[in-house]
Formats: C-alpha cells, sequence, structure tokens
C-alpha cells in the first residue's frame, strides 16, 4: 500500500514536472509568436498613388494608378487611408467609349474604375504643392480629412507615382515638375516627423530609377519600372478605346497582386523579379539599401495591404517584462535625443526650442510630453 | 417670213432660250435638308452672292448666287467648343455627287457614336470654293473679298481641321491629296501624315501630284521621281491658287487637305467603304486632339508623301540668289562713288549739282513704270466693257488681251522715257537707275520668298540673272531677249509648260497659247474672288522693277 501510494506520487510528480516543462516550452513558443507578432513593427498602412498626366492620350497613367488602387483597397485598405490623386478624368471624358470605365486589358476584360472609387485629388488639384503638402503635413486646417496623409511613425506607406518623367524629374500636368531632390527632402521631413515606420515607393515613368537616386532617409525601399536613359514603354492599345491601356511595368505589377491575397506570405524579392526585361524591355530596378530589413522578410501585405494580425491562443501570455524593456528603450531613446539635440540642432534654426517653448506657453500641462 | 415668224417656232425657240439662260445645275438644297435631317444632323442653310469681276466661262454670267448646306454633329457630351469640318464642293463642271452620297453615309454611322468630343460640320456648297468662301467667311464673321453671304444661324465653335472631299465616281483606283492652298499655305504636316498613316493601314493607294510614291530611293529613278514631284509642288505651290476648298480654310488657320479619289484604268478598285474608313480613322484621330495642329511643320516642301524637305533646308537657296543681287548691288555703289569721288574733283560747284540731276533722272523711270503696274492691275477689269464694245470679243477675252496689250505697251516705253526727261547725266544714270531696281527686286523678292517660297524662288531663278547682267552696252539684242524670256509673264508661260510636262501631258504651243491665256484670266478671276496674290504681285511690284531692267538695258 506504501508503494502504490509512493509510485503514485512520483508518477503525478513526474507529470507534474514533464507539464511543467512543456508549459516552458510552450510559453516560450508563445513568446516567440509573440515576437514575430510584432515584428514588422507597423500598426496600420496607408497609400498615396499618384497620376500625374492629364489628355485623352495618357489613359494608361490614369489606369495605372487605378489598377494599383484597386489591388490596395482589395487587400483591405480602406478608403479613409488611401490618398488618390488623378488628374484627369478618363471614365467621363468626351471621348471614352466607354463611359464611366477605365480599363486596364484589352478587350475590355478588367475595368479598374469600378463602383466605389473615391479620388481624393482630382483634375487641377494635383500639383507639386499639393502632393509635397500631403506628404509632409503642411496643409491648411480647412482641408478635409480625405483630404490629409494622418500617419504616424507606426504606419506603413505605399507611394506610388505614375506619368511622364525624364532623368531626375516628374512631369505634373504639362506645367510643372518634382525633382529627385524634392522628393528626397520631402521623405527626409516626414522622417524627422516621424510620419512613417517604413515606406515603399514606386514609380513607372521614363527613366525611373533617377527618381530613387538621392533617398537619404532611412527605412525607404524603392522600385522603379526602369533605370536612367531607359523609356518605360506601354502595353498594347485597344482598339476600340483607340488608345494604350496600360503602361507594361504596372501591367504586370497587377497581374502579379492579382495572385495576392491578405493571408499571402510573398515577399518583396518576388516583386523585384516582375517584368523581367524580355516582358518589359526596360529594366525595373529597386533600391534597399535604406531598408533596415531583409527584403525577403518584408510581406507584399505589409505595404499593399492592410492586414489586420489575429492569432487564437489559448494560452496567456505575460507582456510584463517586454513593457519594462519598452520603457527603458523609451527612457534610452529620451536620453539619446537629449544629449543629441543641442548636438543635432546646433546651425540650424532651434526649431525644437521654439517649438518646446510655444507648447510651455500654451499647455503648461504638455511641457513633460517630449516634444519633436 | 423667216424663223420667228411661226408662233410655234417662237415659243419654242423662247423656251430654248431660256433654258441656256437658267443654271445648268444647281443644288438641291431641299432634299439634302431633308435627308441630313432624317440622319439626325442640326441642319441650317446659308445662300451668298457675288458680283464677278467679269463673266468667264465657267460662270457666263455677272452674279453668282448660291445657297450652302450643312448639318452639325453635336458632341454627346462636350460643350460644343470644337469643331471638325467635312466638306463637300458641288459645282456644275463636277457634281461631285458621289461625294455627297459618301457624306451622308458617314454622318448617319458618325451619329451612331458616342466618343465624339468636337461637333462635326458636314458641309455642302454650291459653287465649289466661291460657296466654301462664302461659308468660311460668315463663319468667322469677316468680309475679305466682298462677298455678300447671309450670317449663319447655326455655329459649332473654333475649327480645328477640315477636310474636302472630291469623287468621281463610286469606285476609285486610287486617293489623290492636296495640300497646297491659297497664296501657297500649307496645313501641317501632322494632317498629311495623318492621311498616310490611313493609306497605310487601309492598304489605300495614295497618290501625291496624281503620281505614285517611288519606291526605289537607292537607285537613281526615286530621286528622279522625287525630284518631278518636288517641281510639280513648287509649280503649284508657284501659283497660289487654292487646289481645292482646303486652301480657303488654310487662311484662318484651320488645317485642311483635299482628298480626290481617281477612277483610272488599274487593275485593284476600292470601293467607297475603304474610302469611308479611312475618313472615319482620320476624323476619330482629330477627335482626340487637345490642342491645334501645331508640332510638326507648316513650310515644307514634298517630294514623296512620306518624305520632307523643310524650311531650313531650302530657304538657303533662296538666299544665295538673293545675295547675287545685294552683291551686284554692292558692285554697282563702288563704282557710282568712285566716278562720283573722280568727277568731283576737277568739278568743284557743279558736283553736287550733278548728282541731284542724277537722282530727278531717277525718279522719273521709277513712276512711269510704277504707272504702268498700276494701270497693268487696273486697267483690263475697268476697261472690259470699253474693249468689248470696240472689238468682237467677250468680257473675259478682252480683260486679257488688255493685260497682254499694256505688258506688251510696257516694252515700248524706254524709247519714250527719255523724250520726258532731259537726260543732262554721264551715263553713270544708268549704274543709279541699275542699283535701285536691283535693290527693289531683292526686297521684293525676299518678302515673297517668305510668304510663298515657291513663288520667291521661281521668280528669283529666272529674273536674278538677267537682272544682274542688265547693262545698256554690249550686244543690246541678245541681253533684250534674255530680258523678255524671263519676264514675269514668259515665266508663267514657261512654267505651264514645265508642269504639263512633269505631268507627262506635255503641251503644243497653240495649246499652251491657251492655257497661258486661261491662266491670266483665272489669275485677275481668283484675285477678286478670293484674294489671291500672285495678280497684284506681278502687275504692281514685279513687272515695274522688270521695267526698269528694262529701261537700264535701253538707257541712251
Amino acid at each position: 500500500m506504501a508503494v502504490s501510494h509512493c509510485f503514485s506520487r512520483a508518477a503525478s510528480a513526474f507529470t507534474a514536472v514533464l507539464l511543467f516543462s512543456f508549459g516552458c516550452v510552450a510559453a516560450s513558443h508563445i513568446e516567440d509568436q509573440a515576437e514575430q507578432f510584432f515584428r514588422s513593427g507597423h500598426t496600420n498602412n496607408w497609400a498615396v498613388l499618384v497620376c500625374t498626366s492629364r489628355f485623352w492620350f495618357n489613359y494608361r497613367h490614369v489606369a495605372n494608378t487605378l489598377s494599383v488602387y484597386r489591388s490596395v483597397k482589395r487587400l483591405g485598405i480602406p478608403d479613409s487611408h488611401i490618398v488618390l490623386m488623378l488628374a484627369d478624368d478618363m471614365a467621363c471624358n468626351p471621348r471614352n467609349p466607354k463611359p464611366a470605365t477605365v480599363f486596364s486589358h484589352k478587350n475590355m476584360e478588367l475595368n479598374v474604375y469600378g463602383d466605389d472609387v473615391e479620388v481624393d485629388y482630382r483634375s487641377y488639384e494635383v500639383t507639386v504643392e499639393n502632393f509635397l503638402r500631403v506628404l509632409t503635413g503642411r496643409i491648411p486646417p480647412s482641408t478635409p480629412r480625405s483630404k490629409r496623409l494622418l500617419s504616424d511613425d507606426r504606419s506603413n506607406i505605399l507611394i506610388y507615382m505614375t506619368g511622364h518623367g525624364g532623368n531626375g524629374f516628374l512631369k505634373f500636368q504639362d506645367s510643372e515638375e518634382i525633382t529627385n531632390i524634392e522628393l528626397a527632402d520631402a521623405f527626409e521631413q516626414m522622417w524627422q516627423k516621424r510620419r512613417y515606420n517604413e515606406l515603399l515607393f514606386i514609380i513607372d515613368t521614363c527613366q525611373g530609377a533617377s527618381m530613387y537616386e538621392r533617398f537619404y532617409s532611412p527605412n525607404i525601399m524603392a522600385l522603379a519600372s526602369s533605370q536612367v536613359g531607359e523609356d518605360s514603354l506601354s502595353h498594347q492599345p485597344d482598339p476600340a478605346i483607340g488608345v494604350h491601356l496600360m503602361d507594361r511595368y504596372t501591367f504586370y505589377v497587377l497581374e502579379f497582386l492579382e495572385e495576392i491575397n491578405p493571408a499571402s506570405q510573398t515577399n518583396m524579392n518576388d516583386l523585384f523579379q516582375v517584368c523581367p526585361k524580355s516582358l518589359c524591355v526596360s529594366t525595373p530596378g529597386h533600391r534597399t539599401d535604406l531598408f533596415q530589413r531583409d527584403p525577403k522578410n518584408v510581406l507584399i501585405t505589409d505595404f499593399f495591404g492592410s492586414v489586420r494580425k489575429v492569432e487564437i491562443t489559448t494560452e496567456t501570455i505575460n507582456l510584463q517584462q517586454d513593457s519594462e524593456i519598452m520603457e527603458s528603450s523609451y527612457k534610452e531613446d529620451q536620453m539619446d535625443e537629449e544629449l543629441m539635440e543641442p548636438l543635432k540642432y546646433a546651425e540650424q534654426l532651434p526649431v525644437a526650442q521654439i517649438i518646446h517653448q510655444h507648447f510651455e506657453d500654451s499647455f503648461p500641462l504638455c511641457s513633460a510630453l517630449h516634444s519633436f | 417670213m423667216g424663223l420667228l415668224s411661226d408662233p410655234v417656232r417662237r415659243r419654242a425657240l423662247a423656251r430654248l432660250v431660256l433654258r441656256l439662260n437658267a443654271p445648268l445645275w444647281a443644288l438641291p438644297v431641299a432634299w439634302l435638308e431633308r435627308t441630313m435631317r432624317s440622319v439626325g444632323l442640326e441642319v441650317y442653310t446659308q445662300s451668298f452672292s457675288r458680283k464677278l469681276p467679269f463673266p468667264d466661262e465657267t460662270h457666263e454670267r455677272y452674279m453668282v448666287s448660291g445657297t450652302n448646306v450643312y448639318g452639325i454633329l453635336r458632341a454627346p457630351r462636350a460643350a460644343s467648343t470644337e469643331s471638325l469640318v467635312l466638306t463637300v464642293p458641288c459645282g456644275s463642271d463636277s457634281t461631285n455627287s458621289q461625294a455627297v452620297g459618301l457624306l451622308l453615309a458617314l454622318a448617319a454611322h458618325f451619329r451612331g457614336q458616342i466618343y465624339w468630343a468636337k461637333d462635326i460640320i458636314f458641309l455642302v456648297t454650291e459653287y465649289d470654293l466661291l460657296g466654301t468662301e462664302a461659308w468660311l467667311e460668315a463663319y468667322h464673321d469677316v468680309n475679305v473679298t466682298g462677298m455678300q453671304s447671309s450670317p449663319l444661324q447655326g455655329r459649332a465653335g473654333a475649327i480645328q481641321a477640315a477636310v474636302a472631299l472630291e469623287l468621281s465616281s463610286d469606285m476609285v483606283t486610287s486617293l489623290d491629296v492636296a495640300v497646297e492652298g491659297l497664296n501657297g499655305q500649307l496645313p501641317n504636316l501632322d494632317l498629311l501624315n495623318l492621311f498616310q498613316t490611313f493609306c497605310q493601314k487601309g492598304g489605300l493607294l495614295c497618290t501625291l501630284q496624281g503620281k505614285l510614291q517611288p519606291q526605289d530611293w537607292t537607285s537613281l529613278d526615286g530621286p528622279l521621281q522625287g525630284l518631278q514631284m518636288l517641281l510639280l509642288m513648287v509649280l503649284r505651290q508657284a501659283s497660289g491658287r487654292p487646289h481645292g476648298s482646303h486652301g480657303l480654310f488654310l487662311r484662318y488657320r484651320v488645317e485642311a487637305l483635299t482628298l480626290r479619289g481617281i477612277n483610272s484604268f488599274r487593275q485593284y478598285k476600292y470601293d467607297l467603304v475603304a474610302v469611308g474608313k479611312a475618313l472615319e480613322g482620320m476624323f476619330r484621330k482629330l477627335n482626340h486632339l487637345l490642342e491645334r495642329l501645331h508640332q510638326s511643320f507648316f513650310l515644307y516642301l514634298l517630294p514623296a508623301l512620306s518624305r520632307f524637305v523643310s524650311i531650313g533646308l531650302y530657304m538657303p537657296a533662296a538666299g544665295f540668289l538673293l545675295l547675287v543681287l545685294g552683291l551686284k548691288a554692292l558692285e554697282l555703289w563702288m563704282q557710282l562713288h568712285e566716278a562720283g569721288v573722280g568727277l568731283e574733283e576737277p568739278r568743284g560747284s557743279p558736283g553736287p549739282s550733278a548728282q541731284g540731276v542724277g537722282l530727278a533722272s531717277l525718279v522719273a523711270p521709277l513712276l512711269i513704270s510704277q504707272a504702268m503696274g498700276l494701270a497693268l492691275y487696273v486697267l483690263p477689269v475697268l476697261g472690259q466693257h470699253v474693249a468689248a464694245q470696240h472689238f468682237p470679243v467677250a468680257e473675259a477675252e478682252a480683260v486679257v488681251l488688255t493685260l497682254l496689250a499694256i505688258y506688251a505697251a510696257g516694252l515700248a516705253l524706254p524709247h519714250n522715257t527719255h523724250r520726258v526727261v532731259s537726260t543732262q547725266a554721264p551715263d553713270r544714270g544708268w549704274m543709279a537707275l541699275k542699283l535701285v531696281a536691283l535693290i527693289y527686286l531683292a526686297l521684293q523678292l525676299g518678302c515673297i520668298a517668305l510668304t510663298n517660297f515657291s513663288l520667291g524662288f521661281l521668280l528669283a531663278a529666272t529674273m536674278v540673272p538677267t537682272a544682274a547682267l542688265a547693262k545698256p552696252h554690249g550686244s543690246r539684242t541678245l541681253y533684250a531677249a534674255l530680258l523678255v524670256l524671263t519676264s514675269p509673264a514668259a515665266t508663267l508661260f514657261g512654267s505651264l509648260f514645265l508642269w504639263r510636262e512633269l505631268q507627262e501631258a506635255p503641251l503644243s504651243l497653240a495649246e499652251g497659247w491657251q492655257l497661258f491665256l486661261a491662266a491670266l484670266a483665272q489669275g485677275v478671276l481668283e484675285h477678286h474672288t478670293y484674294g489671291a496674290l500672285l495678280f497684284p504681285l506681278l502687275s504692281l511690284g514685279l513687272y515695274p522693277c522688270w521695267l526698269l531692267f528694262w529701261n537700264v538695258l535701253f538707257w541712251k
């Protein structure tokens, strides 16, 4: 009797040990999963899609932008998080033999205009100034919410631009241009104002690679449809509509994106392979040196979709230590910035001090918050 | 007893005379209106009338009056700010009824499409170009030629481009395109390229100047054919006639072409569906335009449909010719200066008076030559009735013969000028006159070459050598013959022969003379009806200048 008692006790102890070890392993597995859960570092997605050319024969640029809009919406980014800028109205152009449609494939297979397009900047509102104001957030207070890029430091932003361009510039509406230096400076402003976590910049114009040559802010990945000195070519014309419907690069990007669904694990390296020279005639290029993560770890849906990460688990996870780590890292950042502040702004206008003083004067409660 | 004593015969004769007086052919206005309305266009008519300066053979009357009919196809979704025109000029000598049929068919087809962003005007004019001019003047609300046209009730915005169509039969073997317009104006080259693109796409045979396109550019054949076509274009542009309705549109800066369907002896024929497809394609492309055609050249010469010579390449040729005149004038100036200096030394005070007399002796020939030119311009039309009364000729013939008479009278001048002016000038007087004449000629030819290069070049090529060489010494008869051969009238005569030679239909001398007289009449008529500038330029500008050289040659 005493032996069986001992045996049962030993057995229960053994099972308890086993369960405990399993629990430990499981707990660490959950914690790994939790680590992965916050891997990408972004919590919301935005898209800024710009078509810069007007006139009926630039139908393909509007079709390009609308194809990307369609994919981005389908993968989950809502209209409230998309700033769509179209420089001309192709669907309702009197020359359109199929009014209220914009086709991307010939024989009118795919209507990218759809039923619920929401254009934020239309026609003559698409200017360089408006574009830069959208990016940097320096917008007059009367601007409606749908025309603002209300991103924060945990936003992944997709910026897609198409139109006519050249070596170092992109033409807006036949009357003005934006240079690659201006664009790079705008992105730097966005970085300093912490308006993005990571940025994906895609451009489909002639000599598109020149537009991303000058970027110098961190966390930017860029793709272009052609190298400097090459022209991006258009895809097939449609005989019924009478114009070229799409540009080659975006046509093949659209085909690639049609395969993606919100659960896809396809990564950026696959996007870099889209449209090789045999199909595109021009050589697409990309730039990843400013990006901190490895492109093969970056999912397409990190930028093109707005994926709500949901993991069902029956385990409980203790995030206490993580929050401590986060707070300590936060304090470190604070100290770093406090140390760096006088060094950073030595030669420049002491913007931080001015803002800080302003805040102190008007909102004494906010002086504890760190201004940016 | 005679023809008119029998009342039956009298009535028959009266009816015959009445029928002869009535127009042989008139536009079926009511039918056109009805048909266009049934197709779905907004139809309007416009009446016009014109008093011709003299009745020529085709019109046989002073007063020409007619009606234009036009229908407007409104763009379904655009404001009517711009328009395109398809025009079919109808006249008694070329009824162009097949083209009217094609126009109506195209109108019916276009009406069913929704992609028009510009209005399309389908215009049928009476009396060919007179009706077109009346319509254009009323459309743009101007009056440059003295036409009386009723104001237009329907309008469609600024005209961006126009195509004129002339078909002689319902099967065509080739389509000929005419670009030269009034006073040598040309449409934008893009319009011609558009036509050529659709020719190639539709597999149509398209010709320029009535000749096939040269295929072989590597051997000598191609360039020679190209040269022929180039010369034909130069001759047509120099004549300054509107070679089709399109020529009148160009004045209002509306790019326009004339397409002529030619039915000749070829194996492969196209029906009107093929022509209609080409026209539809052209109109659809023009519909896509957002601005006026301005990207391509406005001044060019065409050796073939797919090749052109731009102004930067051909203008230096005229420049070099005029340089000859300039250098000759400089030489004369130097000679005059030397002779003047040489003479001043022995004579003290009479020096300036000698030069003063020299200038005075110049004024008289200048004034007299200019007066002859004025007479040449004004008298033929003014004096046609007087001439018709005294001589058994019709008014048109009277005009032409008066023209020739005054021209020839000018040749007799130098022998009389010297009686008017007391020539105290030494024999350097002719140098001064020649200097003035050279500068005058250079100025005129320069101005002409800028606006109508072909005319300027043609006149320069003929007149410059003899003008530079004219002097009273040496073999007078030889120089006189040369000068007469290169006078403006002789240039016109010669170019007619050259033109027909290039078209492979050479003229005999008698035919050439008849054609020459007809050309003179046409020149005067077109100046009065459309404002063509060849007649005034030659009579008021170049003829007096040429007379000055004639004076120099016969200087005593």
